[in-house]
């Protein structure tokens, strides 16, 4: 469902493209606030263009990153590098860098107009251009009828388009936007999304954003580096992300996602089997992993891949699991099934609600049988 | 998004409590007793005449006598000390220097206080408290002891010329005292904490990130200090000055003891008036210009300004 939007992007890839030059490079961050590390030996490379998306829980350090770029914060070790240059000792005034800052930090003595044009009158753009562009960005933003208004006048939501049209207005070649869509309603998130991708395909500009939606992330991102504790976990599209995610931790952390533990018992060139005897399932996929029979693995698999039937599979099939639907939330273009083991674990399956009738639902308490197919989940290693 | 939610006036503010006026009424009546009551006696006492009596004045009024001796005293009435005041050149000449010694003072406060408030509001925080302990200290000694100290320093075979000799900076010792440059100096040095914290207040309560935003637009530091900054800290500017040069119009003490011959500022002038001269109507006639020359352009000021955020608005 999520995953599909992002693929609606065209072929652009120069992560693929051994010959592609990095645009924005980190090259073994680290960064320490006295004792405590916020940025962890961080390499990663981000290319010209690209719409660049962090993802990761409260704290990981993406803020600390961006600000790395902006040049607020230098690295402790390590190398920040734009367009091949290391932007160490270059101060934020001289960097071709915007930042939309998580907490806006609109001047309140300005008025909209006048925070908008801040970066414009610093450049010493000329006055008719100025003006063109503050209405151009007070369009995108949909703030024409606020143009007159000081920050404490608005609404938080408006505040935030603000700071988001002041980042914008100086088109500049790296935009790192903090949480930009955070306070904005869904519908109006949505456009802006839509606008902003729209905007840096049309201008050609990189884009860094930081979010903790990752549904937003999926929908803007060429690609999502997934943190925690100021270090990458996977940096990959995000189709990549979601189909096959590096780690339990990025499995679940994006999405929702079905985790069973048990040991590879065979392990063949493009096939697997995999025991876990705490379910009693025997789980067979067409994967090759880099795990030896017998390895403790985890099997993950998307709630909406697996099946759920009143009908049990034919005896001794693979990929099968039995238990008792224990709830069932029912959310209108899906239905959310919590099915319970007889091991007591839950397994969630999802599925699309495609007529208003059905002629045998499945209810509360049950029997049924979930199955997946050779291809629907992922064996993960750690 | 709606136009109509988008318009909506702010959420309408919090209900006070009930008895919340009585907080604000009790410093209003203090102000009504003790400044309007003694500004009616001694507006009263201007337009009053002067004479050799206890008190030296005609009339007074026997406010138990009824309406009918008030209504005589009122007839007793006379506006000519006001007039006096414009014919002789001392008062307005008076008034004038001591308008340019409270402007020039202010200024000169406002150049030494800001750097002071602004390295406060920079300093760390476990420092601050101490900091702001470290202006306010002064006033733990008396005010008349510091500026008598003052003397010790800038007199002729004061401190500060034996310092300068040492070092030889220069060879004849200066003739600070007893000028309008030893009444600077005392002004600056006593009225600096009145300065110093509106503007620490202001400065302090501002958030680094807009100068960061500012830089990251492409502001250099200097610039942005202009641009974002001492906007921002214009309140505490504003008060500042208010708080120097409102008391420094009126000074006495220190243009009295640090000042020479030709510092005549309204409060000596004032000063000269009650004890020397005993001509009680004419100082309070004084007393009475002076309110009006500081309240009124206040008072202007300050309908400016609401009127200017009512247009913002
Ligand atoms: N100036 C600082 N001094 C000390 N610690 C800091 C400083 N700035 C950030 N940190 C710490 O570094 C870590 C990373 O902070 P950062 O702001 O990068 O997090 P984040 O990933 O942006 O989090 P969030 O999603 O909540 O915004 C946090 O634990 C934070 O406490
Ligand atoms: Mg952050």
């Amino acid at each position: 469902m999520v995953a599909a939007v992002g693929s609606v992007r065209r072929s652009f890839a120069p992560w693929n493209d051994p010959a592609s030059k990095p645009f924005i490079e980190f090259r073994g961050v680290t960064k320490r606030f006295a004792d405590f590390v916020a940025v962890d030996d961080l390499s990663l490379v981000i290319y010209e263009r690209e719409f660049f998306a962090l993802l990761g829980p409260s704290g990981c350090g993406k803020t600390t990153l961006m600000r790395m770029v902006a040049g607020f914060e230098e690295p402790t070790e390590g190398a920040v590098l734009l367009d091949g240059q290391d932007l160490a000792g270059v101060p934020p005034y001289r960097r071709p860098t915007n930042m939309m800052f998580q907490s806006y930090a609109l001047f309140p003595h300005m008025s909209v107009e006048q925070n908008i044009a801040f970066g414009l009158r610093q450049d010493r753009t000329p006055k008719g251009e100025i003006a063109e562009r503050v209405e151009e960005m007070l369009n995108l933003v949909k703030l024409k009828p606020f143009a007159r208004r000081k920050p404490h006048q608005l609404s938080g939501g408006q505040r935030q388009r603000v700071a988001l049209a002041r980042s914008l207005a100086k088109k500049p070649k790296v935009l790192l936007l903090d949480e930009p869509l955070g306070a904005l309603d869904k519908k109006l998130r949505e456009e802006t999304q839509f606008e902003l991708i729209d905007l840096q395909q049309k201008l050609g500009l990189t884009f860094l954003i930081v979010t903790h939606d990752q549904e937003e992330a999926m929908t803007v991102a060429d690609r999502i580096a997934v943190m925690n504790h100021g270090k990458v976990i996977q940096v990959a599209t995000p189709a990549e992300i979601y189909e096959q995610p590096n780690s339990r931790y990025v499995a679940d952390f994006i999405g929702n996602v079905n985790l069973i533990q048990g040991r590879v018992s065979a392990s063949a060139t493009g096939a697997t089997r995999i025991e876990a005897p705490g379910t009693g399932a025997v789980i067979e996929l067409d994967q090759a992993i880099d795990a030896k029979v017998g390895d403790q693995v985890w099997f993950a698999i998307r709630p909406e891949k697996v099946r759920i039937s009143l009908d049990a599979p034919l005896p001794g099939s693979p990929n099968a699991l039995s238990g008792e639907v224990w709830d069932i939330g029912y959310l209108g273009d899906v239905s959310i099934y919590h099915v319970r083991l007889a091991s007591g674990a839950t397994v969630t399956a999802t599925v699309t609600n495609q007529s208003r009738v059905v002629e045998r639902p499945i209810t509360w308490e049950d029997k049924v049988w979930l199955t997946w197919s050779r291809n629907g989940g992922v064996v993960l290693a750690k | 998004m709606t136009a109509a939610a988008d318009t909506a006036p702010p959420a309408a503010r919090q209900r006070s409590h009930p008895l919340a006026w009585l907080v604000v009424a009790i410093p209003y009546a203090w102000l009504a007793f003790f400044f309007l009551v003694p500004f009616f006696i001694v507006l009263k006492i201007s337009f009053s005449t002067s004479a050799i009596a206890q008190p030296p004045y005609t009339p007074i009024i026997d406010i138990f006598g009824g309406l009918g001796s008030i209504f005589s005293a009122l007839r007793e009435f006379t506006t000519d000390n006001y007039v006096f005041l414009t014919e002789d050149s001392l008062y307005w000449r008076s008034y004038l220097q001591s308008l340019e010694i409270a402007a020039i003072s202010t200024f000169l406060t406002l150049l030494v206080g800001y750097p002071m408030a602004y390295g406060m509001a920079r300093a760390s925080r476990a420092w601050r408290p101490m900091l702001v302990m470290l202006v306010i200290l002064p006033f733990w000694t008396s005010f008349l002891i510091r500026v008598y100290a003052w003397i010790g320093i800038l007199k002729k075979e004061g401190l500060l010329n034996q310092f300068l000799l040492w070092i030889g900076v220069i060879h004849e010792p200066l003739t600070i005292l007893n000028t309008n440059l030893a009444v600077y100096i005392g002004i600056v040095y006593s009225y600096l904490p009145f300065m110093v914290l509106p503007l620490y207040a202001a400065l302090e309560k501002m958030d680094d990130t807009l100068l960061e935003a500012a830089q990251d637009l492409g502001c250099p530091p200097i610039q942005a200090f202009w641009k974002v900054t001492f906007p921002l800290s214009l309140p505490g500017v504003v008060a500042g000055c208010f708080l120097v040069f409102i008391p420094v119009t009126g000074e006495f003490v220190i243009p009295d003891l640090l000042g020479g011959t030709d510092t005549v500022m309204i409060g000596k002038t004032l000063w000269n008036e009650f004890f020397s001269n005993r001509d009680w109507p004419l100082a309070s006639a004084v007393a009475v210009v002076l309110l009006l020359l500081l309240v009124v352009p206040i008072v202007v000021f300050q309908n400016q300004e609401r009127k200017q955020q009512e247009r913002e608005s």
